[in-house]
Order: structure tokens, then C-alpha cells, then sequence
């Protein structure tokens, strides 16, 4: 069962067409301390992406890592001109460890895309995200969009230090500004990160707010973007077990027209409006 | 050619494979042909809306899984408006899982869901986390017998009980529910299991307790799948752990006329369609024409093949 390859069935709205295919690692290699790139070999039919939507890896069993469930990775890169799938991520636990451990010609059994990724208004002509460590896996791709349409975008991306700043070289090559801010130089403070979008702001090079992961940026980002009006959306994580919409594991809730809702992060998302998005 | 096709009381499936209530739904079309499975089964609702359980709602344990989603149900009206509809593009019987509190509200539950479109009820009075300390009717016979009469008196469709692992009665519970006028058991729902993060010291599911399925399912299941249906007439349905065609045809010998898949369906969503084509190709490297040479076979009266190590004999 491990190499089957299936597509039979109608596409679903969200989802669209969502392929279980075993892939080939062309290279799985240290970025910095924390994390690691993998490239996959992947076929063409999956590989109509977008920006914000994620894979389910069937992590291998070594010696010492038996993972069960499948792990949820975001789209870091998909390049179909060259057949080819990137995740960026940290090892944390079994699953990623047993990832770790892959080795170029191995197989890796995926399934997707998954998931309803980012969105850009015909209205917004300059984006602005803030990633923040591995979060920057998930906004990459976003700018790679933002270029192929011809929009402005400002990266600010924070991490603990200058060293362990990923992607700043990626984001500059895709035509995006790219702001630094670090633990270490005391900069990626949220008065600090507000102050700057504020500069942006108010010289009106602000259209839409991304972002991922920390509650502290996502209160942030809603005090800004409820303030000036601005929209705009945060790709939000949470435990998965099928990925794809029938367990209900994943729900998250949200405010909607004065009511708490329960929304699937495989499904309805991962990514999300900010304001709608609850602090958790 | 061999024969797939499966009978269950008045049923005919045109193969024995079908998903497990609450691991399959509409998203899964997107990935696999819903026309290949022998049955589609719905996640369990109630009649009222209602949320399921705080998350986490899973972890996982060695070679398996824990959840305690509960059971969040948009409805019965969402469900007869919505789901049923959709499903009768498919030429494949729908079953319709459906739970209560208590037997009123699984009598009217039985009766609203009983419309055209449904061809089978499946009555779930064995989740392990509707009820308080996941306490469930089927850990008894005399609730199983009660709700069970309660609902063959609201409808005329197939009544299939769901029975739980959580019972040291199970052979009794089986007999209430044949009793009871249910036309098949599905045998059988989670194992009540726990799991603690020893770093933080807290469970590790949102709701304390939660269900065991997938692999380390299976042993417990198939005992029970076997001792179901060398007590009761009808048709068992075997569930639990399975994930390959060989698991497929250990339950049929050992006397379930069908079975359903769950957790697989996580780890590989092609799993049904392939365990389908998978059966078909045994049957013919096997010689076997028809399913009901399998179908209960187990020689039980047969000493085991293997040595009787007599340190550890009982
Ligand atoms: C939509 C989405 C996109 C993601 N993208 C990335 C990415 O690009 N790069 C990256 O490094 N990480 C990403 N993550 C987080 C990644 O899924 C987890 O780090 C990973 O599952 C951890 O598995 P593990 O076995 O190594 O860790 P363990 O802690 O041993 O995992 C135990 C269980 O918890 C789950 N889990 C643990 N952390 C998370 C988490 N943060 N989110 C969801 N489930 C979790 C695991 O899947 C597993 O089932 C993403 C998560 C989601 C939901
Ligand atoms: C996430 C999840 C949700 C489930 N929801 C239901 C449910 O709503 N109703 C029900 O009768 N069983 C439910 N089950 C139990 C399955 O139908 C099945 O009985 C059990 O998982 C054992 O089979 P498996 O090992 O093949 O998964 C659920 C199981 C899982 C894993
Ligand atoms: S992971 Fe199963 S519904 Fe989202």
C-alpha cells in the first residue's frame, strides 16, 4: 500500500484534487543548528500549489523513530518546472526526527496539497508579512506569488539571533524588502515590530497583514489591522490526524458575527482571517 | 472471475470493504473513487447540534492511535438537507450512524433518520466518550436490549449495533442485541485508553480518556468479531485495526461476513479502494470463488500449528 499512487474521485471545493504519492528525496540538508531543507522529486500533478497550503508526510519507521500518524508540513517551495516539493522544519520529535534521518533516493509517501492557502485581493498592491522562525517556511511561497503578480511585499523576519535568520536571502531574490529583527540586537520586540509597520503604514504601503503562528504576533496584528483597517490572514497550526476534513481533530475556534465557530485548520484552513483567528 | 459481492440480512455489498463511522466523510471523495467501497458509513450524529470534546482530541501510541473527538453534530436537519443528498450520486448503500443520551432520544433520532436515501442505521450505543467515565450502553445487555428494542420500534430500515470493547460481557450484550431485533453487530468501536505527556505530567488528550484504534486494535476486535458471531445469527461486521488484506481475511474466517476500516484510512487514504483490489487479488492466488469460503472457516476445533511451549501454558 505504501507506493500507491490513486487519484479516482471527484475533486472536493476545498480541497480540490489531493493526491497520496510516494516521492524520491533529492536532498535532505542542515540549514542552520535547527533546521533542515528537504527536496523532493514530486510529480507534476501535485504540484499545482498555493501559497499557505501544506502537505501530510508518512514520516518513515527507523530503528529508533516509529511515527504513526502522518506530520503536517507547509509548502516551503514547489517548483514544478522542476519537478520538485521543499519543506523547511525543525526537529522536534519522532516524526521529524525519523524525517531527519532520509537520505537522497529514499521514498517518501506524501499527500496533497492540502488546505486552503493565502489570498491577495486584486486591491492589494503591497504586502507585508512577519515570520518568525519556522514560520518562515509557510509565508515563502506567499512571496513567490506576490512577485509572479506584480505585487510590493515587506518580509520582516525575526529570530533569535542574526545566524539563524533562514530566507532572507530567498525573499530578497524574490523581489521582496526584507526587514531584520532579533532577539539578540533586542529589535524583535512587538513595540519594536509595531513601530515599524506603523512607519509603513502611515507612508500608505500597507495593504493586507500576513502571518503564522505566535499569539503574540497574532494580538498584534489584530490591533493594527482593526485600527487602520487593514485585513488580513494568519496560517494557524494545530494536531492532525487525517488531514484532510473526517476525523475533526484539528478544529480551532473563531468569532464570527458575534459567535464562537469551530473551523477544521485542514480544511477550512490553515490559513485563516486575523480577525477572526482567537488567541489561544 | 471471483465474487466480492457480500450479504448482510437483506443487504447485498457489492464487496465487503467499508470505512468505519468518524473516518470517513465527503473530503475523502477528493482522494479516492466513493463508487469502488461496499458501503459508505457516516460519522455518528445526534439529533440536537452539539460540540464534541476539548482538544487535543488525539495522540498517538505506538503503532497506534488515541482520539476523544466526541461527537460534534451540526444537526439532524444540516444532515438530512446536506449529506444525504449528496451521497445518492453513489450506487452504494448509505449507513447512517446515529447515538443518544438515552433511549427516547435514540428512538427519535431512528425515526427522523429514516428516510429515503438511508439503507442502514447504524447504532453507535458504544462511544466511549458521550457518556460520563465513558460509560456506554453496550457495556451491558440489559441497556443494550432496552435502547435497542426502543429503536426497532421506530424504524424498519437495518438496525446495525455497534458493540463496544469496554464490556466483560460481550457475548451477552450480543445476544441482547440480536434480542432486540438488531440485523447486524459491528464489532467493535475503540478500547477505552489514556496516555500521559511524562514531561508535563497531563494527559495527553484534552479529554483525559479517549479511544484506542488502529493495529494494537485488532487482536482485542477480532476476538470479539469471533465470539459474536459463533453466538449470534446475524451478520457481524468486524472493525478494528485493520490495514492490510490479510487483516481483511483474518476477520472473515474468523466469521464476520464484512468489515469496516478506520485508522488507516489516516495513514494511507487510498487504503480501502487498495485493500479491494488487494482482496480480489488473493482470492484468485488462492483459488477461492466466493467469499463465503472464508466466511467463518476458522478450525477452531483444530490444535494450533504451532509448538505449546509448556513453561508458559496456562
Ligand atoms: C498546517 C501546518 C503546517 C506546518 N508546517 C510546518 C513547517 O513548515 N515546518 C515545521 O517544522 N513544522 C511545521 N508544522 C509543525 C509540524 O507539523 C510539527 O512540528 C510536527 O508534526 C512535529 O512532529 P514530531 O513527531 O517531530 O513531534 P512530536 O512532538 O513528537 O509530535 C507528536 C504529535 O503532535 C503533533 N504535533 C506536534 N507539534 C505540532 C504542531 N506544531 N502542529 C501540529 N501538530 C503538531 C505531531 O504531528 C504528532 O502527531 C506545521 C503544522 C501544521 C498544522
Ligand atoms: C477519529 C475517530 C473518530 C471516530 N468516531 C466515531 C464515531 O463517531 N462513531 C463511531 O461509532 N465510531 C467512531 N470511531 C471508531 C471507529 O469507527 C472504529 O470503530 C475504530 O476506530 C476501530 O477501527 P480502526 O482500528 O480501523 O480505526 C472513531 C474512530 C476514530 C479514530
Ligand atoms: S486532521 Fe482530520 S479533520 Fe483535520
Amino acid at each position: 500500500m505504501a507506493n500507491s499512487d490513486t487519484y479516482a474521485g471527484v475533486s472536493s471545493p476545498a480541497n480540490g484534487k489531493v493526491f497520496e504519492v510516494e516521492t524520491r528525496v533529492k536532498s535532505n540538508t542542515e540549514v542552520n543548528g535547527e533546521y533542515r531543507l528537504l527536496i523532493l522529486d514530486a510529480p507534476q500533478r501535485v504540484l499545482d500549489c498555493q501559497p499557505g497550503q501544506f502537505f501530510h508526510l508518512l514520516c518513515p519507521s527507523t530503528l529508533e523513530n516509529a511515527p504513526y500518524l502522518r506530520r503536517p508540513m507547509s509548502i516551503y517551495g514547489y517548483y514544478p518546472e522542476k519537478g520538485e516539493l521543499h519543506f523547511l522544519y525543525k526537529v522536534t520529535g519522532e516524526g521529524t526526527r525519523a524525517l531527519a534521518e532520509l537520505l537522497p533516493g529514499d521514498a517518501l509517501n506524501v499527500l496533497g496539497p492540502l488546505g486552503k492557502g493565502f489570498s491577495i485581493a486584486k486591491d492589494w498592491r503591497h504586502l507585508l508579512l512577519v515570520a518568525r522562525g519556522v514560520g518562515l517556511a509557510t509565508l515563502a511561497p506567499l512571496a513567490q506569488e506576490a512577485r509572479r503578480r506584480g505585487r510590493k511585499l515587506t518580509a520582516i523576519c525575526s529570530a533569535r539571533s542574526p545566524e539563524v535568520l533562514m530566507s532572507v536571502d530567498l525573499f530578497r531574490g524574490m523581489g521582496a524588502e526584507v526587514i531584520t529583527v532579533t532577539d539578540a540586537e533586542g529589535s524583535s520586540g512587538m513595540e519594536n515590530i509595531e513601530a515599524i509597520i506603523q512607519g509603513r503604514i502611515d507612508v500608505g504601503e500597507v495593504d493586507a497583514l500576513y502571518t503564522c503562528g505566535s499569539n503574540r504576533m497574532l494580538r498584534l496584528l489584530q490591533k493594527i489591522g482593526a485600527e487602520h483597517g487593514i485585513p488580513g490572514e494568519i496560517a494557524l497550526e494545530q494536531q492532525m490526524a487525517c488531514g484532510l476534513g473526517m476525523c475533526q481533530c484539528c478544529v480551532r475556534s473563531f468569532r464570527r458575527n458575534d459567535q464562537i465557530v469551530h473551523e477544521r485548520v485542514c480544511r477550512e484552513g490553515p490559513v485563516f482571517d486575523m480577525q477572526e483567528a482567537m488567541a489561544w | 472471475m471471483v465474487d466480492l459481492t457480500t450479504r448482510l440480512g437483506a443487504m447485498t455489498l457489492k464487496n465487503p470493504i467499508m470505512p468505519a463511522s468518524g473516518t470517513f466523510s465527503e473530503d475523502l471523495a477528493g482522494v479516492i473513487d466513493f463508487n469502488t467501497l461496499g458501503a459508505h458509513v457516516t460519522k455518528t450524529i445526534t439529533y440536537e447540534k452539539r460540540g464534541g470534546n476539548p482538544t487535543p482530541r488525539v495522540c498517538e501510541v505506538r503503532g497506534s492511535m488515541l482520539n476523544s473527538i466526541g461527537i460534534p453534530s451540526k444537526g439532524i436537519d444540516h444532515f438530512i438537507q446536506h449529506v444525504i443528498p449528496y451521497y445518492r450520486q453513489y450506487d452504494v448503500p448509505l449507513v447512517v450512524s446515529i447515538s443518544a443520551h438515552n433511549a427516547d432520544d435514540f428512538a427519535r433520532i431512528c425515526q427522523a433518520i429514516s428516510v429515503p436515501g438511508v439503507d442502514a442505521i447504524e447504532v453507535n450505543i458504544s462511544c466511549p466518550n458521550i457518556e460520563d467515565d465513558g460509560k456506554a450502553f453496550a457495556m451491558r445487555p440489559s441497556t443494550t436490549q432496552q435502547v435497542m428494542t426502543r429503536l426497532r420500534g421506530a424504524s424498519d430500515l437495518p438496525l446495525w449495533a455497534k458493540l463496544s470493547p469496554n464490556t466483560g460481557e460481550t457475548i451477552e450484550v450480543a445476544l441482547a442485541a440480536q434480542e432486540a431485533g438488531a440485523d447486524a453487530l459491528v464489532v467493535s468501536n475503540t478500547l477505552l485508553s489514556m496516555a500521559i505527556d511524562i514531561q508535563s505530567r497531563k494527559p495527553k488528550l484534552g479529554n483525559l480518556m479517549g479511544g484506542l484504534s488502529g493495529p494494537s486494535l485488532k487482536p482485542i476486535a477480532l476476538r470479539m468479531a469471533y465470539q459474536c458471531s459463533k453466538a449470534v445469527d446475524i451478520p457481524v461486521i468486524g472493525c478494528g485495526g485493520i490495514s492490510t488484506v490479510e487483516d481483511v481475511v483474518e476477520y472473515l474466517i474468523a466469521g464476520a461476513s464484512a468489515v469496516q476500516i478506520g485508522t488507516a484510512t489516516f495513514i494511507n487514504p487510498t487504503a480501502m479502494p487498495n485493500i479491494i483490489s488487494g482482496l480480489e487479488d488473493y482470492m484468485i492466488r488462492h483459488g477461492i470463488a466466493d467469499l463465503t469460503e472464508l466466511i467463518g472457516s476458522v478450525r477452531d476445533d483444530d490444535a494450533a500449528d504451532s509448538v505449546v511451549f509448556m513453561e508458559t501454558a496456562p
